[in-house]
């Protein structure tokens, strides 16, 4: 195994994991201001009212898809005796479905930002870095569907080595020769998949964090008080002591 | 009975002369920002006419504020489980043309023009494209029914009414009618915004009632801009975060009236507390009638003379100085006691917290220039319902459509103007008047005192914030030790992260930075704001 492999097997998904749980924590910490969805439907509404939901509910999919392909090992889908075959043609038939909505959504999501004036005003490099990692990991996710199907090539059961090498670094026993062994595509969408993942603390894409489910289950008008602190949001310093 | 203060506010429109004083001193202070150009906390429209946002009032379209359905309370744009499917894009958003774009003027051009041939001219510049526009629309485009016959016809009311009023409402000059109305946030007891809102980070304050939006939690899913039936939530653009009317909480605070009400030149708006009963709140939004609303509304309202009351008042944790400033508040007799001031849009059941004293001005005038003698309580009570000002109007601004509390309103106006006449001219008085309206001459006369002559104290009931229980007061304690300069804080994420620093602090650094510096800013680097333009370089950005 070359030092290559230790690097991008072992190596980079733990600075992933570190750098997105710690960055996360540090951004809440510091910049709750700044997390937000910036949305920018004031400016265009028309094309966001189609583009944003496909793309959101098929990342959402997407994402169930990478978990239930990612987590759930080989083994337990036999026992419950789901063929190899039915597998695949579930996950590539639901993938599929997801992955073009994803990429239709993006696509329609980037056209409007780059043509609606306001919007590509609005537009930091920031989102324009976060553009190019989403957008990479996306197409190459919807290469490794197609290939993994066969419907390019021979086709790929990555449950064999992806899942388990990505169930490995979870369970620090970290098995780098299963990926090392698997299709360049695969590898390719991984590392790619990783560097969304560390900049992701450190874009818009936090929002996702903040997907508000607890509004399910609140009263509907919250009340605050104003709390039981001194006027003044530290303590007096010496000779600044409020009168009255 | 749980009792809840609420710090409320009247306005008396007969005062209004509609100048937009008040729009421009809270922009000022509130909104001179990037990001909130296009923003008015408190904006004057011209009734009849669309409004800003533009015919804001129909609900049909925007789905703002609540409904009754099978007797329990939600919200018009459905329920919980709806709202959060439509997180992605949400479907009642007005966009900024339902505003107005907002724009600058190339002052530039007029200082650095070279000579020539042609007087030079500032174009105006899209605050949001920078490029040149044309100006189609702005918050108050229809002005003194300008564009009458055409725009005003697009008024929500007006259409609503149409049917029953027919041709009484009249566009052709000389037979139209018009006044003005000043809206700010309501602060209602029952907000939509704060319902609608998923992260929780809108919220009512327990101790005074005013809305607040919480920028730290704030997640830009937009849902209170369309949650309030108002639109009086608006999204910061360029910050991704809802910001609203404060009702200048850090003036309440220390006893000193709104922006807007400290400068308002017809001395037309008060403001004091109301006693409500909290636990009541959510039936009384949802009876049956929309008619009946008013009356639920007021019977939220507690006497804050009644010993009882007060007893609850006093075990609910509000301090004594609160209570008897309960006690002389002038939004309580207006709105409870004289029962002239209504509130806006009651139907849609948020239950608002600003009320206004209908005008009874145009009536006046109609009658003066038919040759009669216009403050006679008979021909004026006889015009109310003949003249040229529809009653009908009036009822589906504040009542529902339900004409007999806005009469007997106007009547209790018109029957004041007519009692004090003959104070004025030293004639016998007759109690007949008042009796006519179900007062009698002494409260006619207070009411008059606080409407015609009511002094600062008498208009701004106050109390002051406890600092026991006062929350921080933060543009106070950020002052004192402000360091890196002004301008802005652009965090590792872009210009729009990192700590927003208080408005008055990042005025007056800028303001500071620009009277004191040696080098005169290349203008043509920066936009010329005239709002907060000192002569000195350019403006914000």
């Amino acid at each position: 195994m070359s030092a290559k492999d230790i690097l991008l097997w072992v190596v980079l998904p733990y600075v992933t994991i570190a750098v997105f749980v710690t960055g996360t924590l540090w951004r809440y910490r510091y910049d709750k201001f700044g997390w937000t969805t910036r949305s920018s439907q004031l400016y265009e509404r028309r094309l966001i009212r189609i583009a944003s939901p496909i793309f959101h509910i098929g990342i959402l999919a997407v994402v169930v898809g990478h978990v239930i392909g990612l987590l759930i090992p080989e083994s337990w889908t036999d026992a419950a005796r789901v063929s190899e075959d039915m597998y695949h043609l579930m996950a590539v038939g639901i993938g599929l479905v997801a992955g073009a909505c994803t990429l239709f959504g993006v696509v329609m999501l980037i056209y409007r930002r780059r043509t609606t004036g306001p919007v590509f005003a609005a537009t930091t490099r920031n989102d324009k870095t976060m553009y190019v990692f989403l957008v990479a990991a996306i197409c190459l996710g919807l290469l490794t569907t197609l290939i993994g199907s066969g419907i390019v090539g021979d086709g790929y059961n990555y449950r064999e080595t992806v899942s388990p090498w990505f169930r490995s670094i979870f369970l620090l026993n970290p098995q780098p020769e299963l990926m090392a062994e698997s299709l360049p595509s695969f590898q390719i969408h991984a590392v790619a998949g990783m560097l969304l993942f560390i900049a992701w603390p450190f874009t818009r894409l936090v929002h996702a964090f903040s997907a508000p489910l607890g509004y399910v289950f609140r009263p509907y008008v919250v009340y605050r008080d104003r709390g039981p602190h001194d006027s003044g949001s530290r303590p007096s310093r010496r000779g600044w002591e409020r009168v009255g | 009975m749980r009792v809840m203060a609420q710090m409320a506010m009247v306005m008396n429109l007969d005062k209004c002369i509609g100048c937009h004083t008040c729009s421009v001193t809270c922009k000022q202070a509130w909104t001179n920002r990037a990001g909130v150009e296009y923003v008015w906390f408190n904006n004057v429209e011209t009734r009849p006419g669309q409004g800003y946002p533009r015919t804001y009032q129909d609900q049909g379209r925007w789905k703002g504020g609540w409904t009754v359905k099978r007797g329990k309370l939600r919200l018009r744009s459905g329920g919980r489980m709806k709202r959060l499917a439509q997180i992605f894009s949400n479907p009642n958003l007005p966009t900024m043309d339902d505003y107005y774009e907002p724009w600058t003027y190339e002052y530039d051009m007029l200082l650095s023009s070279p000579l020539g041939e042609h007087t030079p001219v500032a174009r105006p510049k899209s605050l949001i494209s920078g490029k040149n526009m044309k100006i189609e629309w702005s918050a108050n485009w229809d002005d003194d029914l300008a564009g009458g016959p055409e725009l005003a016809p697009k008024d929500p009311v007006l259409v609503k009414i149409r049917d029953q009023v027919g041709d009484r409402v009249k566009m052709e000059f000389e037979q139209a009618f018009m006044f003005y109305l000043p809206r700010i946030c309501e602060h209602c007891l029952n907000p939509a915004c704060v319902a609608s809102c998923p992260s929780g980070a809108m919220y009512k304050r327990s101790e005074d009632g005013i809305v607040l939006v919480d920028q730290d939690q704030c997640r830009g899913w937009r849902m209170c801009v369309s949650g309030c039936p108002y639109k009086k939530v608006y999204f910061n653009h360029r910050t991704g975060k809802a910001e609203k009317c404060t009702m200048c909480y850090p003036r309440i605070e220390v006893g000193m009236p709104t922006v807007c009400s400290e400068t308002c030149v017809g001395r037309l708006r008060y403001i004091g507390l109301f006693l409500y009963d909290a636990d009541k709140v959510t039936a009384a939004a949802a009876v049956e009638d929309e008619r009946d609303l008013l009356e639920a509304q007021l019977d939220l309202l507690l006497d804050p003379e009644d010993p009882q009351v007060q007893e609850a008042a006093r075990r609910d944790g509000i301090p004594e100085d609160w209570l008897s400033a309960a006690v002389r508040s002038p939004v309580y007799k207006l709105a409870k006691v004289y029962r002239v001031a209504l509130p806006l849009h009651p139907e849609y059941r948020t239950m608002p917290m600003v009320w206004y004293v209908p005008p009874l001005s145009p009536v006046v005038d109609a009658l003066r220039d038919t040759g009669n003698d216009a403050e006679d309580a008979g021909n004026l009570f006889g015009a109310l319902d003949a003249l040229r000002i529809p009653i009908e109007y009036l009822a589906e601004l504040f009542t529902a459509g339900d004409i007999g509390p806005v009469r007997s309103s106007l009547q209790k106006l018109a029957a004041m103007r007519s009692y004090m006449r003959d104070v004025n001219l030293g004639r016998e008085t007759r109690p007949d008047i008042p009796a006519a309206v179900g007062m009698d001459e002494e409260s006619l006369y207070e009411m008059y005192r606080l409407l015609a002559i009511a002094k600062y104290e008498d208009r701004y009931v106050i109390p002051k914030a406890h600092t026991e229980t006062a929350r921080e007061l933060e543009e106070l304690a950020c002052a004192v030790d402000y360091a890196g300069g002004a301008g802005h804080v652009s965090g590792p994420f872009g210009e729009v992260s990192g700590r927003p620093v208080p408005v008055a602090v990042e005025t007056f650094h800028a303001l500071k930075e620009r009277q004191t510096t040696e080098v005169i800013i290349p203008v043509e680097a920066v936009r010329v704001n005239l709002r907060n333009w000192d002569g000195l370089g350019g403006g914000d950005e």
